[in-house]
């Protein structure tokens, strides 16, 4: 694995204002029974694909069809994201990795569910699952052959643990024979997962 | 209090201002998704009508003046959680201070969960 595995543990863990009166009334209601938490997570997950995707599909079309937006995005991600509108209210630091044809990189959260939302919006519910989590890191092609996505050999699988400080995006390849859709086409193809990097990006 | 005919639902027109697109409401952080949930699945559970919510949200903004929608939301949900008898104002500000707690006790980078405080 190519990256640093252990996450970088501040002091304590902060919540917003906001984050705390949400989790109050979620604990409250749900310890009383008037809520049921897989009711809520199920209203969520319908609405997750609403949330956030779309913005990540933003960013990658725009990269694919501007140079210089790329060498930006891949330079200093977190300007380059932020130009487009997107950012973490609390300042996670974004790393974009870029897939090629001898890479294809893949993201876990080992410890909990580190996500990038600004981009990706809430985490699937299999990112938060304990399988994900650690088979991610031990038999990453197994996990992506579960997705449908197989790798020629000859391509390096990275996995990269995101920390509450660093959210990574992957920069998926553009798929071939899209060289004249343009930056709105080529958003609507690219999908979460691809982002994640279970999946690849595949021209329709 | 069930939402009847004349009670339409969380998708209808009675929220035009719920940011939305085509296919329903987008959100732009979280924890707005989970209080967009909450209202919904109370409402659902027969808790309050989406007429009810509606009223009570225009009366929020008024109150509250000029905020990001989804801070209405949230304070809607507090009226209405309170004035239903669902929990107390009480009750919900020692959770926030538990759910402080347990952050504060909690090492970054790690899921925060109540009774980490302790």
């Amino acid at each position: 694995m190519a990256h640093d595995h252990d996450h970088e543990h501040a002091e304590s863990s902060e919540l917003t204002d906001i984050e705390l009166r949400v989790r109050a009334l979620e604990s409250l209601l749900t310890q009383k029974g008037y809520v049921d938490a897989a009711a809520l997570d199920a209203l969520v997950q319908y609405h997750e694909e609403k949330i956030g995707p779309r913005n990540g599909a933003q960013v990658i079309a725009k990269a694919w069809t501007d140079p210089t937006y790329k060498e930006w995005l891949l330079s200093e991600p977190t300007a380059a994201i932020a130009s487009v509108g997107f950012e973490g209210r609390q300042g996670e630091d974004m790393v974009v990795l870029e897939n090629t044809d001898e890479v294809h990189n893949m993201v876990v959260c080992t410890l909990c569910s580190c996500y990038p939302w600004p981009v990706l919006g809430l985490p699937p519910v299999w990112y938060k699952s304990a399988p994900y989590r650690s088979r991610a890191v031990s038999e990453p092609r197994s996990v992506l052959s579960e997705f449908g996505t197989e790798l020629d050999d000859s391509i390096e699988v990275r996995v990269w643990d995101s920390t509450a400080e660093l959210r990574y995006l992957v920069l998926p390849l553009r798929p071939e024979g899209t060289d004249d859709w343009t930056e709105e086409q080529l958003a609507e193809i690219v999908t979460r997962n691809s982002m994640i990097g279970t999946e690849v990006v595949v021209a329709p | 209090m069930n939402a009847g005919a004349a009670a339409p639902g969380p998708h209808a027109d009675v929220l035009p201002s719920l940011p939305r697109d085509d296919d329903g409401p987008v959100f732009a952080e979280p924890w707005q998704a989970q209080a967009f949930a909450m209202a919904v699945h109370l409402h659902e559970q027969g808790h309050f009508t989406w007429t009810e919510w509606a009223a009570a949200l225009s009366q929020t903004i008024e109150q509250m003046g000029p905020a990001e929608y989804y801070e209405h939301w949230l304070a809607t949900l507090e009226t209405i959680t309170t004035a239903t008898g669902l929990a107390s104002s009480d009750e919900l500000t020692e959770r926030r201070a538990a759910w402080q707690r347990a952050a504060e006790s909690t090492p970054h980078g790690q899921p925060i969960e109540l009774g980490a405080e302790q």
